[in-house]
């Protein structure tokens, strides 16, 4: 089968959104890499339920995507405050739990 | 009222039948269910409603009491009833642990049950022949029993607990329940926490009124009485859980009702925290009980279990020393306490309400519900000394030890509940589970009363500082000073008020000394009666320096305008509610005379003054010759579950004594009298400089009123360890942030807990007895706590501290005892005391300034690492992952 193309896809996303959430300093942007690191996982999870012939990928990816909202309604929710309250997004002026 | 006391007095004729069960009992989900509902009527129409909604809440905790009374009155026919039908044989319920019964769940609940709650259940409609007593199987068994039959010839047949149970959720077979369970003890908690909250609710219309949250603070009253409520009908360890955390939650909000000022935001963040470290232990203890009784989450299964010996005994011990945790954290036992006197930055009803009446006495209740666990886990019914009565003998005597420096009057009155606290948990742990029980109800009555008297003398001067802004109030406040005066010396144990007759039931309970013949099930816990009195006698002494300084001598209140004016004003937020807005209001006002409350807040004091004098004739001992036979042991006889019902441990009672009723009293009078004698004669003998400003009256004034121990100096030394509270707090935070105080507080459990494990080592190497190894245990944690301690407090180490005092000691009784040999004596304790000071500096310094500096060098290298940049922390996280990942592709 040709499962391989979509792992070697879905890592390429996934490591794509790990340099997103650890190098950008803007928190919209690590909010949307989160959401390519997530839509990695929903491509291996369609990807292992198509080879396996079970639709039960397909039903987790649902659920993921479903999670994936409500955490991206949340997080901008968040983004939001924060901008309102310092007048920016940059993640490194966020350091209120310095030690 | 009038038909339970009725059917109160109308026993043992043995002639009276009544239904079996009724009809309150069965739907006392109604009790908890009125006040929530008052609670959100409140919270979302509030404002809208006349008088800011106080009146839905006095209105429907009415109701609630009224509801509990009734359900009293049945439960009171329903113990009548079985005493009436001794013959007819029947079981609460079969004991049988075999696994068709673990599994029940399958067979039975779920099918027409499952997803009710107790909220909108179904079961009006119902037979109620059928479904009377034990309805675990609700609609299953033909003929559930009422009662259980002794084999012996007790009391009679054993009523059995009414329990109404509906499946909650079910997850992988386990069914998590959720329902009522009336009891005696059930009623007794219903009946005390909706009459005290009740007459609260009424106080607090005038001490409020014009509060800012007005509105909140009654919709929270409310909920706080709705969570205590469904705590006490719990019929199932997860929903005891869930009352327990409701209520803690509503006494974080009502603490920090005034939460702009920082220190009543962290009193109430303190209260929360320090009840989170016991709730650990809460649910580690119901987890265990949940899968040894067999998977099943009902109170009565697992105290049934336990009861029969169907669960190991360590497991039991165990459970019930993690359940242990969690009483000693809210019942506020030593060295948990710390949270309850700052909680006394709520406002006064609250503290009256939550921490005298109701939300501490859930730890007591706790032990009480699942006493068979605790009986049979902590060995009870033996005669060493178990963890339970160690606690509550050192909590009631260090309590009250404690009540004696505070200048705040509504501390001494926290104290006190520390004190009385310990009482009850003493009472349980030598097995006088009566007197537990009889305590609480008499004590929530005359503390209540304590309580909100100080805060109808706060509500006048405006502060709670005895020493500046009181003294002879009782010129001003005839109503509040014999209101108090009452509730106090039921406090102290005087009779014939309610204080003395339960105090004097749990002394007798300890059965030490013999004196009270040492009933096999009580033990003999000499060490307990003794520290139970000498609390008692401190008890009298602190309590009558509360009234001299409040209510005798002079008003010692100046106009503000001075410094002293300002100090005491920064206390006074809790007494005027307002006073954040307009501080020159407020000194307007405080210019004036005191004056006695409102109606408000007077009627309820009598009424509670009337029930300090009167709670107390519930349960006269058996055998005392003054009252007829039928009105001896009330209290017992309706409260105590019997052993025939089989979900309560089969204890003996001791039986009352004379001499030590007369003994105690005797020294409560003395404690009184001592107390009486300084106060009242030497204080104001002393002379007044004519020429004085005054400042200089305020200051002398002051200083007249402090007791002995800042006046000799070798008793300043505990003065000083008193004023600060034995260092707790100073281990626990001391002026820094959450982590040190976290760290604090863990630090002494897990010293407490490789004490226990020592204990247990020691116990297995030297065959001793498990409790003799749970005292070397707590030997061992008190020792790693001293070194905590040692080390938190790094260079003032506490051995300097010591030193000094000696020093003291010995110069003061070269001066002042003899001369001759005893000056050599005193040189050479000098001279010894210098040998320790060289080593203190050399050694013991050196050790814990080397502790000290590796804990805060090892801290500044961590503290590096908290750069506090998200990004960071995500980045070490998937370098962890990667690393991992590596070495499981590695070793794969």
């Amino acid at each position: 089968m040709y499962l391989t193309q979509f792992l070697v896809l879905s890592a390429a996303l996934f490591c794509i959104g790990v340099y997103g959430v650890l190098a950008r300093r803007n928190a919209v942007l690590v909010l949307m890499s989160i959401e390519l690191i997530l839509n990695a996982v929903n491509i291996n999870l369609v990807a292992m339920g198509a080879f396996n012939g079970t639709v039960a990928g397909e039903v987790f990816a649902l659920f993921v995507i479903a999670v994936a909202a409500a955490e991206v309604g949340i997080g901008l929710a968040i983004v939001l405050l924060i901008y309102r309250n310092r007048r920016s997004i940059d993640l490194h002026e966020v350091d209120l739990l310095k030690g | 009222m009038t038909s339970a006391l009725a059917s109160l007095f109308a026993v043992e004729s043995g002639t009276a039948i009544y239904q079996t069960s009724g009809w309150f009992l069965e739907n006392v989900w109604l009790v908890p269910f009125i006040p929530a509902m008052s609670f959100l009527i409140i919270l979302f129409f509030g404002k809208k409603l006349p008088n800011g909604g106080a009146p839905i809440g006095i209105a429907m905790v009415g109701v609630a009491f009224v509801l509990s009374v009734l359900t009293a009155g049945q439960w009171i026919s329903q113990v009548n009833y079985a005493d009436s039908h001794k013959s007819e044989a029947a079981h609460c319920e079969s004991l049988e642990y075999d696994a068709s019964k673990v599994s029940h769940g399958d067979d039975h609940s779920g099918d027409d049950h499952s997803g009710d709650d107790h909220g909108d259940d179904d079961h009006g409609d119902d037979d109620h022949g059928d479904e009377s007593g034990l309805g675990l199987y609700e609609g299953e068994q033909a003929l559930a029993p009422v009662f259980a039959v002794e084999a012996g010839d007790g009391d009679g047949g054993a009523p059995c607990p009414v329990i109404k149970s509906y499946t909650w959720w079910s997850s992988g077979g386990h069914d998590i329940t959720v329902g009522t369970m009336v009891d005696g003890l059930t009623v007794t908690l219903l009946v005390v926490v909706t009459l005290v909250s009740l007459l609260v609710n009424i106080y607090s219309t005038d001490y409020v009124a014009g509060d800012r949250r007005y509105t909140h603070f009654f919709a929270f009253l409310s909920l706080f009485t709705a969570a205590m409520l469904f705590y006490v009908v719990s019929e199932s360890v997860i929903q005891m859980i869930v009352g327990w955390e409701l209520v803690g939650v509503c006494s974080f909000t009502l603490i920090g009702h005034w939460w702009e000022d920082q220190d009543n935001s962290d009193a109430a963040l303190k209260a929360f925290l320090t009840n989170r470290v016991g709730d650990i232990g809460l649910l580690i203890g119901m987890i265990m009980l949940f899968f040894a009784a067999g998977q099943t989450s009902s109170v009565f299964q697992i105290n049934a279990a336990a009861t029969a010996g169907a669960i190991p005994q360590t497991t039991l011990l165990i459970a019930s020393l993690c359940l242990l945790a969690a009483v000693m954290s809210k019942s506020g036992q030593f060295i948990l306490h710390t949270w309850l006197p700052d909680a006394m930055a709520g406002p006064t009803p609250v503290s009256a309400l939550i921490h005298a009446a109701t939300m501490v006495v859930a730890g007591i209740y706790m032990i009480a519900r699942l006493y068979g666990v605790f009986f049979n886990g902590l060995s009870i019914g033996g005669s060493s000394i178990n963890a339970l009565a160690l606690i509550g003998a050192v909590t009631c005597l260090f309590g009250a030890m404690l009540a004696f420096v505070q200048d705040d009057i509504k501390k001494v009155l926290a104290y006190s509940t520390i004190s009385q606290l310990g009482y009850m948990a003493l009472a349980l742990g030598v097995g006088a589970w009566t007197a537990a029980i009889f305590h609480l109800m008499t004590h929530a009555f005359f503390k209540a009363c304590l309580f909100l008297g100080a805060g109808s003398v706060a509500h006048s001067v405006h502060s709670f500082d005895m020493k500046k802004d009181m003294g002879g109030m009782r010129k001003f406040m005839p109503h509040t000073y014999r209101t108090f005066l009452i509730g106090s010396l039921a406090l102290m144990g005087l009779p014939p008020l309610a204080g003395f007759w339960s105090k004097d039931e749990i002394l007798a309970g300890t059965g030490g000394w013999g004196v009270a013949g040492g009933t096999g099930g009580n033990g003999a816990y000499t060490f307990a009666l003794v520290m139970g009195i000498m609390a008692a006698m401190m008890t009298a002494a602190y309590m009558t320096r509360v009234i001299y300084l409040t209510f005798f001598g002079e008003f010692r209140h100046v106009p503000h305008g001075d410094d002293h004016g300002h100090a005491a004003q920064a206390d006074a937020h809790d007494a005027h509610g307002d006073s954040h807005e307009d501080h020159a209001a407020h000194e307007d006002h405080a210019a004036h005379d005191p004056h006695e409350s409102g109606p408000r807040i007077v009627i309820p004091l009598y009424i509670l003054a009337f029930l300090a004098i009167v709670s107390g004739f519930l349960n006269f001992p058996k055998g005392f010759q003054l009252v007829p036979k039928g009105l001896q042991t009330r209290f017992e006889h309706f409260v105590e579950p019997r052993a025939a019902a089989e979900y309560f441990p089969s204890i003996s009672h001791a039986a009352p004594s004379w001499t030590l009723a007369i003994a105690a009293t005797g020294l409560v009078l003395l404690g009184a009298g001592l107390s009486w004698f300084y106060y009242f004669r030497l204080v104001p003998n002393q002379e007044l400089a004519h020429d004085a400003t005054p400042e200089m009256i305020v200051r002398s004034r002051t200083e007249l009123v402090n007791g002995p121990t800042s006046k000799f100096s070798a008793l300043k030394g505990g003065h000083t360890a008193l004023v600060n509270k034995y260092y707790l707090d100073h281990i626990y935070d001391k002026g820094e942030p959450v982590e040190t105080s976290g760290a604090g507080i863990m630090a002494s459990l897990y010293g407490l807990a490789a004490g226990l494990g020592l204990g247990i080592t020691l116990d297995n190497g030297l065959d001793l007895s498990l409790n003799t190894a749970l005292i070397s245990g707590v030997g061992a944690g008190v020792t790693v706590f001293a070194i905590v301690f040692a080390a938190l407090k790094s260079g003032t180490g506490i051995a300097s501290f010591t030193k000094r005092q000696l020093a003291e000691a010995a110069d003061w009784s070269n001066k002042h005892l003899l001369d001759g040999v005893v000056d050599n004596v005193g040189k050479g304790a000098v001279r010894a005391a210098d040998v320790v000071y060289k080593i203190d500096q050399g050694v013991v310094d050196g050790a814990v300034n080397a502790a000290g500096r590796a804990s805060s060098g090892a801290g500044g290298g961590l503290r590096r690492l908290q750069t506090g940049k998200v990004q960071q922390y995500a980045t070490y996280m998937f370098a962890a992952a990667a690393v991992l990942a590596g070495i499981l592709i590695v070793f794969n």
